[in-house]
C-alpha cells in the first residue's frame, strides 16, 4: 500500500510539474519545475527497483544538466512582452507539428510487437533480479555485451565536444593570463636592475 | 535499525499495522540520526570557533555557560527573535525556500552513512553514487538564494558557488571511482569491510595504500563543495560583502549556517568511511576493537573537521581563476590518471573484485 501511494504521489507530482515547465511564465521557475519532475522521475526509478539508473538520473540531470540550464536561463535578460509577440503567428505550425508526432508516437505504439524468440535473440540471458544489484546488471550488458558501441558512442561525444571547443575558441590578443610556470621560472637577475644614477641627469 | 524498531514497539505494548510500522518506524530511525546530527552542528560550530580563536592566540566563546560551551544556543535563541526580513524586489517563495533546501540536502545525506556494523537508516547498495548525488544537490540552496535575493552581490555569489561545485564535482566523481574499484560495490558497508587490514596488513584503510593522493585530492575538493576556506569565494565578504547570503536575516539565515554546518560533517563522515576504515580502529590489532565502532567513527570525523578549521584559520583565499585552474588542470587529470593506474593494477595482479 505505501508503495502505491508512493507511486501515486510521484507520478502526479511528474506529471504536474512537466505541465508547469511548459506553461509557468518565468523561465527561472520552468527550470526549476524540470528539476521538480526529475526528481519524481527518479524517485518512480526507485519504485522499479532501479536504483542505480534513478541515482544517475539525479547525479547528471539534476546535479549537473539542470544547474548549467538555470546558469544559462538566469544569465539571459528576456523580454516577455517580445517573446509572446510571435506566439499567435507560429501557433498553427506548432499544433501542426505537435499533432503528426502524436500520430506518429500512436502508430509506434499500436503496432508494437516482440518476436517470439526474443530470449533467445537477446546476447545474453537475464539473471534474475535477486541474483544480481542492477548497477552489476548494467555493467556487464554495457561493458561487455556492447562495449564497441558504447566506446563509439563515446568517441563521437568526445568528437562534438573537441569541435565545440575548436569553433568558439578565440585567441584574444592583449589579454592578461597568468602563467605559472612563467612565475616560478623568473630570477631575481630577471626581475629588476640596479642602476647606478647621477645626480641631475636621470636615467 | 531493527533495534530501534523493537524499542518501538517496546513503548507502546503491542504491534502496530505493518504499514504504519514501517512509517513510524522509519521516522523514529531518521530522528535517532537527524536530532543528533543538529545537536552535532552546534557544538561543531563552537568547536570551530575555538580552534579559530586557539590559532590567533585568542579565547573564543567563553561566557554562555562551562568554556562558552553554550553560545551555540545562545546564538540560535537569539536568531530566533530577530525579523525575518524578505526584500520588496525578492520572490518570495523561492527565497524562503533556499535556506530549507540547503538543510535539507545537508541532512539527507545522513540516511546511508554507517556508525557501526547494520547502524544505518538505509543500507543502499548504491550508498556511494546517493552521496555524490546529494553533495551535488548542495548547489541548489545557494543558487536559489542568489537568484531569489533580486540582488547583484548575490547574484554574483551564485554563479561563483555553481561553477565551483560543478568543477570540483568531476574530480570528486573519480576519487569515488577509485575507491568503488578497489572495493567492488557501492554500499558504504562494504566500503569499511573491504578496508579491513588494507595497508600492510597493520592499517584499516585505504589512506595507507596507493589511494594516498586520491585522498588529499578528495578532502580539498570538499573544501570547495562545502564552501569553505581557502574557496569560499560565493560569500568572500571582501569582493562581493556576503554573496549570496547578503539579503538574509534572521532564522533563514542561521539556516544556511546549519546547512553548511551538516555538509561539512557530512564530508568528514565520507573521509572517514572512503579512505580511513570508517568505524574499524586505525590499527587492525584485536584489542583496538574493544572500543566502541562509533567512537572510531566520530574521532576520525573529528580529527577531519579539526583540520578544515585549522585551515580556515590559517590559509588566505584562492583567487577565482586559480580555483578553476586547480580544479579542472591539475585535479581532474591527476585523479584521471589515478584512476587509469588503479585499475591497471588492478586488472594485472588479478584483484578485482568480481
Amino acid at each position: 500500500m505505501i508503495v502505491a501511494i508512493c507511486f501515486y504521489i510521484f507520478a502526479a507530482v511528474l506529471v504536474g510539474s512537466a505541465v508547469m515547465v511548459v506553461f509557468s511564465k518565468n523561465p527561472v521557475h520552468s527550470v526549476l519545475f524540470l528539476i521538480l519532475a526529475f526528481f519524481n522521475a527518479a524517485g518512480l526509478f526507485v519504485l522499479l527497483g532501479a536504483e542505480f539508473v534513478a541515482m544517475i538520473l539525479v547525479i547528471v540531470y539534476v546535479g549537473a544538466v539542470a544547474v548549467m540550464f538555470l546558469f544559462v536561463v538566469m544569465m539571459l535578460d528576456i523580454n516577455f512582452t517580445e517573446l509572446r509577440k510571435g506566439v499567435q503567428e507560429y501557433l498553427p505550425i506548432g499544433l501542426l507539428i505537435g499533432f503528426i508526432l502524436l500520430a506518429e508516437m500512436a502508430a509506434i505504439a499500436s503496432g508494437w510487437s516482440m518476436s517470439d524468440d526474443i530470449a533467445t535473440t537477446i546476447t545474453s540471458a537475464t539473471p534474475p533480479a535477486s541474483e544480481v544489484t542492477n548497477t552489476d546488471a548494467i555493467g556487464r550488458v554495457l561493458y561487455t555485451d556492447y562495449i564497441f558501441l558504447f566506446q563509439v558512442a563515446g568517441l563521437i561525444l568526445l568528437v562534438a565536444m573537441i569541435g565545440a571547443i575548436v569553433l568558439t575558441h578565440r585567441n584574444r590578443p592583449g589579454v592578461k593570463k597568468q602563467d605559472i610556470g612563467k612565475q616560478v621560472r623568473r630570477r631575481r637577475h630577471e626581475a629588476y636592475e640596479a642602476v647606478k644614477v647621477k645626480p641631475g641627469e636621470g636615467i | 535499525m531493527g533495534k530501534y524498531l523493537d524499542i518501538f514497539v517496546g513503548w507502546f505494548g503491542y504491534r502496530l499495522e505493518d504499514w504504519a510500522f514501517i512509517t513510524f518506524g522509519t521516522i523514529a530511525n531518521i530522528l535517532v540520526v537527524a536530532l543528533p546530527v543538529l545537536l552535532a552542528v552546534a557544538m561543531i560550530v563552537w568547536v570551530d570557533r575555538k580552534v579559530w580563536a586557539a590559532i590567533q592566540i585568542r579565547k573564543g566563546p567563553n561566557i554562555v555557560g562551562p568554556f562558552g560551551l553554550l553560545q551555540s544556543f545562545a546564538d540560535g535563541l537569539k536568531v530566533f527573535l530577530k525579523e525575518t526580513i524578505i526584500p520588496a524586489g525578492a520572490n518570495k517563495f523561492l527565497f524562503l525556500l533556499a535556506p530549507a533546501l540547503s538543510l535539507i540536502f545537508g541532512l539527507v545525506g545522513w540516511a546511508v552513512i554507517p556508525f557501526g556494523e547494520g547502524l544505518v537508516i538505509s543500507d543502499l547498495n548504491v550508498g556511494i553514487l546517493y552521496l555524490f548525488a546529494v553533495s551535488s544537490l548542495a548547489v541548489y540552496g545557494i543558487i536559489i538564494a542568489g537568484w531569489a535575493s533580486n540582488s547583484r552581490y548575490a547574484f554574483l555569489g551564485a554563479m561563483r558557488s555553481a561553477a565551483q561545485m560543478v568543477s570540483y564535482e568531476v574530480s570528486i566523481g573519480f576519487v569515488l571511482v577509485t575507491v568503488l574499484m578497489c572495493v567492488g560495490s557501492l554500499n558504504l558497508t562494504d566500503v569499511v569491510m573491504a578496508q579491513k587490514g588494507v595497508g600492510f596488513g597493520i592499517f584499516n584503510g585505504y589512506f595507507f595504500t596507493g589511494l594516498l593522493p586520491m585522498f588529499f585530492i578528495f578532502f580539498i575538493s570538499a573544501l570547495a563543495e562545502t564552501n569553505r576556506t581557502p574557496f569560499d569565494l560565493p560569500e568572500a565578504e571582501e569582493e562581493i560583502v556576503a554573496g549570496f547570503q547578503i539579503e538574509y536575516s534572521s532564522m533563514s539565515m542561521a539556516l544556511f549556517y546549519l546547512g553548511e554546518y551538516a555538509n561539512i560533517i557530512l564530508m568528514c563522515g565520507m573521509m572517514s568511511i572512503l579512505f580511513f576504515g570508517g568505524w574499524l580502529p586505525i590499527f587492525d590489532w584485536g584489542p583496538l576493537y574493544a572500543i566502541p565502532g562509533i567512537l572510531w567513527l566520530f574521532i576520525k570525523m573529528f580529527f577531519f573537521f579539526f583540520c578544515f578549521a585549522w585551515i580556515k584559520a590559517s590559509v588566505p583565499r584562492y583567487r577565482y581563476d586559480q580555483l578553476m585552474r586547480l580544479g579542472w588542470k591539475v585535479f581532474l587529470p591527476v585523479s584521471l590518471v589515478w584512476v587509469i593506474l588503479t585499475s591497471g593494477y588492478l586488472v594485472f595482479f588479478g584483484r578485482f573484485a568480481s
